[in-house]
């Protein structure tokens, strides 16, 4: 192993941490300021994944692809939630259905249960037994345990741009197992499910924007007119 | 051949683009029927270039590529995309007034909705699939919020973010059977590829990524429990995007299940997709059944039904085989254009009555018959009457769930759509017959109940004719003719592995 191959594996241990660490705060920490700014670490450790995994495959289209991640999702993303959010005048979700304890005990459940939904994605990739996977085989739990920590911020958080947060954290979990597991989707998918990621973060940032201006809720409780 | 790969792509990109552009009030007016137009025809042309032992059209390596049920679902999409946008014309304006920015927008999404459907059908690639799928969540989502009121913008948001959570569960199935492809030799996400069987492919790992691609698509595609969304944003859109949502995006969003199916039946066999489908199918026929039943709303009535005939599909694909899986593309078409001439008609009569309340629509047929006949052939179709095709899809469906040994399930689905079917049919009875009453009448043209949101326009509530005829004429026909609707179903069905 060459030292810039290990120089990888320790950078992978250390995004893939970042992640996983980026994801947990964003369940503990309320306010929306917080929240777009570990977004943009997220991006940013997501970012450096691609760049440890470009160096250990030798796969120069990968640079390429670290290279728009960090621009979509280390900046572009977390300033679209930020301008929404100035623009709404909400800074904090204040009416979470869990507390921050209950949301850490869960998350600590969620991670458990990644690591066992896993197994047959590590195998499946690693060969039988995992005998076989590699570093980044082995990191899928944390892609996993993002996908799971996205959905629980999108059913227990009532504020409009908080669900957006949690859109996007359940999206880096999916590019995270995509990375971890194939080295990423070909460059045509890459380009155009980042583009459609974007453009749907800006609708759902226009829209919560609108129902503030028409109604002054920006809670998705308040929405109620439409139902059986 | 290959060019009509691109045509349909590429037309709805430059009508789209000319719509916005300071172009006359005739392009922004003309733009979506055109589209549509121009692809029902590419549709047509490479149906007739389908034939069994033929060449299929391939471009660009497999980034598009057009087998017989491509050709097929292209078609349909043309055909209810003509119906929906031709018979939801506005009332011509004055040529000499310039469109709104609004109106450019709207032609503009419509022509980006049609496109992005075409993507989807024709690529060979699960990835540029998916592309195509959020592609049209995003065009569909400025449409659903068109009208801007309180109800459509939340109807847009409940959309959105459910229909993309949804839809990112399926990219993560995406991503894991590329990884599967990767692992067994071949990194592809060519369905060609990963269907033939010939790539010793991880059973482990496509189990769950099937899983997750089925469970995606089916959010987008309404099945239950997955529905929520559904009611809110087709009764909320403008009519001829509702008609096009539930006629076509629903068919299209299933047509990526059958895709994933294959890819499934030929690694780990018929078992798990089957009892997610039967799952999902027999949930969605239980839960349009409770809901139509105490419906008021004729427009949520409609999504409801639509819920019902997704249900349908899915149980149709659970049982698989030639003939249910031919009968499953007969009632996508069939549904379709039935669903796409109702939601038209539906508009109409939403700007003749301010009201989306079965309540305030009593006596239809004595007072407005241009409205209450194109309704009610609409839903003696969409109710299954002979000869309409979803009659005899129907039948087809049932008899062969019977023959496969899924007779507990067709009767549970018989049953529930029993009840679908005297639902619909009593609404659709107090809508057309109910007495105008005294006080009716004397308030007409300004309804007790009128949201305010939807004001009254007579001028609105008259349309063009003739494409709602040619649908329910086709539907009626379609199940019918053995040449040629039978043999293009039998080969798309081919396709899929039937």
């Amino acid at each position: 192993m060459t030292l810039l191959q290990s120089a990888a594996t320790q950078l992978l241990a250390l995004s893939t941490g970042t992640l996983l660490v980026t994801a947990v705060l964003l369940v503990w920490r309320r306010s929306l300021g917080a929240a777009w700014r570990l977004l943009a670490v997220q991006g940013v450790a997501l970012a450096a994944l691609v760049l440890a995994i470009a160096v250990a495959e030798e796969d120069v289209e990968l640079l390429g692809v670290a290279a728009i991640i960090l621009v979509l999702k280390g900046v572009v993303l977390p300033l679209v939630l930020a301008r929404g959010i100035a623009g709404t005048g909400v800074a904090r979700e204040d009416a979470p259905l869990l507390n921050p304890t209950a949301g850490l005990v869960t998350v600590a459940g969620l991670t458990t249960v990644a690591y066992l939904v896993s197994r047959p994605i590590t195998e499946g990739v690693g060969g039988a037994g995992g005998g076989q996977a590699g570093p980044a085989a082995l990191s899928v739990p944390v892609g996993i345990s993002m996908v799971l920590i996205g959905f629980l911020l999108l059913v227990t958080r009532r504020r409009a741009l908080s669900q957006v947060v949690g859109f996007l954290v359940l999206d880096n979990g999916i590019a995270t197992v995509g990375f971890l597991t194939a080295a990423g989707v070909p460059f045509v998918v890459e380009l155009g499910v980042s583009f459609d990621v974007l453009l749907i973060a800006l609708i759902l940032a226009m829209l919560s924007g609108r129902m503030h201006a028409a109604v002054g809720a920006t809670s998705v409780d308040e929405m109620t007119e439409l139902r059986d | 051949m290959t060019g009509l790969l691109v045509v349909p792509l590429a037309a709805a990109l430059i009508l789209g683009v000319a719509a916005v552009l300071p172009t006359s009030a005739g392009v922004v007016r003309w733009s979506g029927v055109a589209a549509s137009a121009i692809v029902l025809a590419c549709g047509v042309g490479l149906l007739g270039s389908a034939v069994p032992g033929g060449e299929v059209p391939d471009l660009g390596d497999g980034l598009l590529r057009a087998d017989a049920l491509s050709a097929f679902m292209l078609a349909m999409i043309g055909a209810v995309g003509v119906t929906a946008t031709w018979g939801g014309l506005a009332p011509a304006g004055d040529p000499a007034v310039a469109p709104t920015n609004a109106e450019r927008r709207y032609a503009a999404l419509v022509c980006v909705f049609l496109g992005a459907m075409s993507l989807a059908v024709l690529t060979d690639n699960l990835g540029v699939l998916w592309v195509a799928v959020e592609a049209t969540t995003i065009a569909t989502a400025f449409l659903v919020g068109h009208h801007g009121t309180r109800r459509s913008i939340e109807a847009a948001w409940k959309y959105v973010v459910l229909g993309s959570v949804g839809v990112a569960i399926a990219l993560l199935g995406v991503v894991l059977l590329y990884a599967a492809g990767r692992s067994a030799g071949e990194a592809t996400l060519s369905w060609a590829v990963l269907s033939s069987g010939e790539l010793p492919l991880d059973p482990g790992l496509v189990r769950v990524a099937v899983g997750l691609a089925v469970l995606g698509f089916a959010t987008k595609a309404g099945l239950a429990p997955m529905h929520s969304w559904l009611p809110d944003a087709h009764s909320q859109a403008p009519a001829p995007v509702s008609g096009l949502m539930s006629g076509v995006l629903l068919a299209v969003a299933f047509y990526a299940i059958l895709r994933v199916q294959v890819i499934a039946d030929v690694v780990l066999g018929p078992g798990l997709v089957r009892g997610m489908l039967l799952v999902g199918g027999l949930g969605s026929l239980a839960v349009a059944a409770a809901l139509v039943l105490r419906q008021r709303d004729y427009k949520r009535m409609l999504a409801y039904s639509s819920i019902e005939h997704m249900g349908l599909l899915a149980i149709g694909a659970a049982v698989g085989g030639p003939v249910a899986l031919a009968a499953v593309l007969l009632h996508v078409l069939g549904h379709g254009l039935a669903k796409a001439s109702l939601f038209v008609v539906a508009g109409r009569i939403l700007a003749a009555q301010g009201s989306t309340r079965v309540a305030d629509v009593r006596g239809l047929l004595a007072r407005r018959p241009d409205l209450a006949i194109p309704y009610l052939a609409g839903m003696a179709a969409l109710l299954g009457f002979p000869p309409f095709a979803l009659f005899f899809s129907e039948v087809a469906i049932v008899v062969a769930g019977w023959q496969a040994g899924l007779g507990w399930a067709m009767g549970l689905a018989l049953g529930l759509l029993l009840v679908l079917f005297a639902g619909l049919a009593r609404a659709t009875a107090a809508m057309l017959l109910g007495a105008p009453a005294a006080d009716t009448a004397a308030a007409d043209g300004e309804p007790a109940h009128a949201a305010a949101d939807h004001p009254v326009d007579l001028a609105a509530s008259r349309g063009p004719g003739v494409p709602i005829v040619l649908a329910l004429a086709v539907t009626a026909v379609a199940g019918l003719l053995a040449v040629p609707i039978g043999t293009v179903l039998v080969r798309a069905a081919a396709a899929v592995g039937a």
